[in-house]
């Protein structure tokens, strides 16, 4: 069997810069989005390294998910500055994101219903085929060669994922805590560096829940993929991450280890509400 | 893209993938390049013990059929196989490294995981040094486990992957021998401390890098399997113990090659049958048909890519020779009466139309017997459109034969497959027996006999009703438990089974129940719980039964709901359910499974020495009788003591004439932790039927 992708033979056609452990790998310097007169986030700052499990919290409407779609470059903030491997970002597109070694999962799944767990794995690798549209479509010599080497990669996640009796299913037929587990499997075909996760627990059972966590440290470790979520279980925060930053109206109340952040009384405010 | 074309892309990536794959695994074999001339040169006395114990059986078919595939596994999405070379030089590497780690003869290796071929290896590496292999159910949680490994004092632990390591560390404080840990998927055990954990791999390497270093060292390996003897243990096998806790039976070489090489004779099994390895390692039955006879007859062993893809696996490969519980058969079935009754209008009839058939003439035709010839000519047909498409949807295309044991199989369930024309048979054995004590030959199958004594087995009926039997398959004692042992096997060899039954005219062995669960009601009549409750777990829609009546005024029953079933019966019928317990409390369900008692009762009325027994009131459980929750035993076995001190209160409730009972029951979930269900589960009376003679009697006057 091959060995496992580690972090560094991943291939990227944005930049070459190899960071290790540690270093910073996204920077969010004094970011600001605004629709019309509502302000989603304002004057945000923190950061994710490399390797770490860095967990974005905060109670409904905080601008959680404005902020993974401002990091995955689907929102341009209004101001602020956005470093990314070291690069300062000006302004990008969702596309050019996966270009660069970010992919994600969405809060309601988004994918597609009625194509297989592997047509949809393999969807995932679209933008690392490189041959020749025309040849992928008479599938002949170099497009054959490289799907075959790409669907090696696919049967790699299927399997690490346990997913292989759902190989050839419909997603549209499977029960919502698998059709999550096909999603971070698309999501793992991009070989991202950093892994956007949008409440990937949501809806789920207990033994899901747990599925999935172990999953999550899993492709951190085995992988060494950063990976940023947002999720509301706050056990599993706790458990799984490595460093909180908690959201509220769009600003940012705390940053820290989670034990530091769970005795924050901003924090606890936010979440149980202060008697006015 | 349409779905259809996209299909036939990925056949072809598949397989394009599969030609890449047979490439890559052309591996050099140049440090086992001294091993044939080893074998030559040591050839007379490595013979003279060769077919006796598996090691020995290893060199053999490693010689005999170089070439022939030992061992197959799935693995990201296809197909790798083994010759029986190859399996010798990864069981050779393992076992060199093994022995480099410091693994004696004499020592005791644990086995825990899934049906992987690794593990499979592990069990023939560990006994060519002399050690015993114990294998152990790898669904047991952690607390379960401790006994066995303590009992066994295991000095090495072979894990499948992190979820076995993990429970093995959880206990190492309990078990001071146990000096190494080697496992078999690495996935999350990457920064786990190395200093006593191994990789399988690097044991493989281990034992390449002596052998390379030193080429006697083949030679001594090859001596030691030769000093193996036929009397030594092979084997450690738990018994699941559907009473106290488990036994650990000693199977010796001559009890599981002797009993191998009777049943592969039995049924003409060669080194060209195909098998399925899917039940547990740990079961005596796997044991048996995936290792034993698999070495003793050549043929070559599948291992499923996992657990849920087993029905997928089992249509690629198309076994030869196949074994399932009951339950497996029962579902299959359930899945494709189910699958029918959403079918299309021709369909349908078509299917109902060649089941009638079937269900007239296929098994007369399977048993050589004459049939109308205009239902020969609708069977053919049948053949081609129905049973021939059916069979290969199960993977039944190839099976030559097909077993059945554990439980009692539903008469209906059992001529569906026969009438298809799978020759599905029955049979009864025991892990201390080496599995078999009764199987049915060909041409003298039925649904409700073992059948009559397999190859050298002889048997008696005591005068209590139990069954005792002799056979060269019979173990040799209980590790450290010389009280079970006694109470078991006798002086002279005979066996004590604990079941009872008798033997009908033809010579063929009918059980009735567990010996010691054959009880009496108040007004003296038989009560023999288990055959009351296979009556009921025949209706599709009812999963579990267990009766009591033991010294009781009558029989009641509580009675388990089939899901897949009920749900879908309930989809077709427009009735609405969030919840299992709110389904199984629902009344149409009542009604339903009332109808079901009532015709089981029908049937007892007919039986002069069961009528007695009638169930009179009954209710159907809240919640899933579940081996996590200790009501079931890992073989999903009731374990009748247990839940009758469990749900006491609503036995108490069958016979103070209450018509509901509210109960909270505590759960634990697949994680350990605990919950509580409540629920007030409503109780059905019924309405005996009169005694077959009574109405006879009526019917006179």
């Amino acid at each position: 069997m091959n060995a496992p992708t580690k972090p560094g033979d991943i291939k990227n056609s944005g930049d070459s810069t190899v960071l290790d452990a540690g270093d910073v790998l996204l920077n969010i310097e004094n970011v600001s989005l605004r629709f019309g007169g509502v302000k989603a986030v304002s004057d945000i700052s923190f950061n994710v390294l490399k390797g770490e499990i860095r967990a974005i919290i905060g109670p409904n409407g905080a601008g959680k998910t404005s902020m993974l779609n401002v990091i995955n470059g689907f929102y341009r903030p209004q101001e602020g500055k956005i470093t990314f491997r070291g690069k300062v970002r000006r302004s990008m597109k969702p596309h050019q994101a996966v270009g660069q070694g970010i992919a994600r999962t969405f809060q309601n799944v988004a994918l597609f219903k009625g194509m297989s767990t592997l047509d949809n794995i393999m969807a995932g690798r679209a933008t690392r085929m490189t041959s020749n549209i025309f040849l992928q479509m008479i599938w002949h010599g170099p497009a054959m060669r490289e799907e075959i080497d790409h669907r090696q990669k696919v049967e790699e996640i299927i399997d690490f994922l346990e997913i292989q009796h759902i190989r050839r299913t419909p997603v549209g037929r499977l029960p919502y805590g698998l059709q999550k587990r096909v999603e971070l499997a698309r999501a793992l075909a991009m070989e991202p560096d950093l892994l956007l996760l949008d409440e990937p627990m949501a809806g789920m059972n207990l033994e899901e829940k747990e599925d999935m966590s172990r999953f999550i440290l899993d492709v951190n470790q085995q992988y060494g993929t950063t990976i940023a979520l947002i999720e509301h279980d706050m056990g599993v925060v706790m458990d799984l991450s490595d460093r909180v930053v908690v959201l509220d109206y769009g600003r940012k109340i705390a940053d820290g280890l989670p034990e530091e952040v769970q005795k924050n009384q901003e924090v606890i405010d936010a979440y149980l509400g202060v008697p006015h | 893209m349409n779905i259809a074309s996209a299909k036939d892309r990925f056949n072809a990536v598949a397989r394009a993938v599969v030609r890449k794959e047979k490439e890559k695994t052309e591996r050099p074999k140049n440090w086992s390049a001294g091993r044939d001339e080893d074998a030559m040169s040591g050839s007379t006395h490595v013979d003279s013990a060769n077919d006796e114990t598996f090691p020995g059986l290893l060199l053999r078919n490693a010689k005999q059929w170089p070439d022939r595939p030992a061992m197959r596994e799935k693995d990201l999405g296809i197909w790798q196989s083994w010759t029986w070379q190859e399996v010798e030089d990864e069981i050779r590497r393992f076992a060199i490294g093994l022995s480099n780690l410091g693994l004696k003869a004499g020592d005791a290796v644990a086995i825990i995981g899934s049906n992987r071929p690794r593990l499979y290896w592990s069990i023939v590496a560990v006994q060519s040094l002399g050690a015993i292999p114990v294998p152990v159910y790898a669904d047991s949680v952690a607390k379960e486990m401790v006994f066995v490994l303590e009992h066994a004092d295991v000095n090495f632990a072979i894990c499948e992957d992190q979820e076995q390591v993990d429970k093995v560390l959880s206990l190492q404080d309990q078990l001071p021998k146990l000096a190494h840990l080697i496992y078999d998927e690495e996935r999350g055990l990457r920064d786990y401390d190395h200093s006593r954990l191994h990789n399988f791999e690097s044991v493989q390497l281990r034992g390449q890098e002596r052998l390379a270093a030193d080429p006697a060292i083949s030679k001594e390996w090859q001596k030691s399997i030769a000093g193996l003897k036929s009397s030594d243990v092979a084997v450690i096998l738990y018994t699941s113990g559907t009473t106290g806790k488990p036994k650990g039976v000693l199977l010796t070489y001559e009890n599981l090659v002797v009993t191998a090489k009777n049943a592969n004779a039995f049924e003409g099994l060669n080194e060209r049958d195909e098998t399925l390895a899917y039940l547990p390692l740990a079961w005596v039955g796997d044991h048996v048909f995936s290792l034993c006879q698999s070495y003793t007859a050549g043929y070559c062993v599948n291992c499923p890519e996992s657990l849920e893809t087993v029905a997928e696996d089992r249509r690629e490969i198309a076994p030869t020779y196949f074994f399932a519980p009951p339950r497996v058969f029962e579902d299959m079935l359930t899945t494709i009466t189910v699958d029918m009754e959403d079918a299309g209008r021709p369909k349908r009839k078509m299917f109902d139309f060649f089941m009638a058939v079937a269900r007239r003439s296929g098994e007369k035709i399977l048993n050589g017997d004459s049939v109308a010839f205009s239902d020969r000519i609708l069977y053919f047909l049948g053949e081609y459109f129905v049973y021939g498409p059916l069979k290969n949807h199960m993977g039944f295309s190839r099976v030559r034969v097909s077993y059945t044991a554990g439980e009692a199989i539903g008469p209906e369930i059992f001529s569906f497959y026969r009438s298809l024309g799978l020759n599905l048979k029955q049979l009864y054995g025991q892990t201390e027996g080496s599995v078999f004590v009764t199987i049915q030959p060909d041409g003298a199958i039925r649904a409700d006999t073992v059948g009559p004594p397999a190859t050298d087995v002889e048997i008696r009926i005591a005068d209590d009703g139990e069954v005792l039997y002799k056979s060269p398959g019979v173990f040799l004692r209980y590790f450290k438990n010389e009280e079970a042992t006694r109470e078991t096997k006798t002086e002279d060899g005979w066996m004590h089974t604990g079941d009872a039954g008798f033997f009908t005219d033809e010579g063929h062995l009918k059980i009735i129940d567990r010996a010691k669960d054959v009880g009496k009601l108040n007004s003296g009549s038989m009560f023999a719980p288990k055959y009351i409750e296979n009556k009921l777990k025949f209706f599709p829609n009812i999963k579990e039964v267990v009766a009591f009546g033991h010294e009781k005024e009558f029989c009641a029953a509580f009675i388990n709901i089939d899901l897949v079933a009920v749900g879908n019966w309930a989809e077709r019928n427009n009735i609405a359910y969030a919840s299992y317990q709110e389904l199984a409390a629902h009344p149409e369900v009542y009604k339903m499974i009332e109808s079901h008692v009532d015709q089981v009762n029908r049937d007892l009325s007919n039986e002069s020495m069961m009528s007695g027994a009638q169930i009179q009131r009954f209710l159907i459980l809240h919640k899933e009788l579940d081996a996590d929750d200790g009501e079931l035993t890992r073989t999903q076995k009731v374990r009748r003591t247990f839940i009758s001190d469990r749900y006491g209160p609503l036995i108490d409730a069958f016979y103070d004439g209450s018509p509901s009972k509210h109960i909270r029951t505590e759960v634990t979930f697949e994680d350990g932790r605990k919950g509580i269900l409540e629920a007030t589960i409503e109780i059905r009376q019924m309405k005996p039927y009169p005694e077959a003679s009574d109405v006879v009697r009526e019917a006179a006057e």
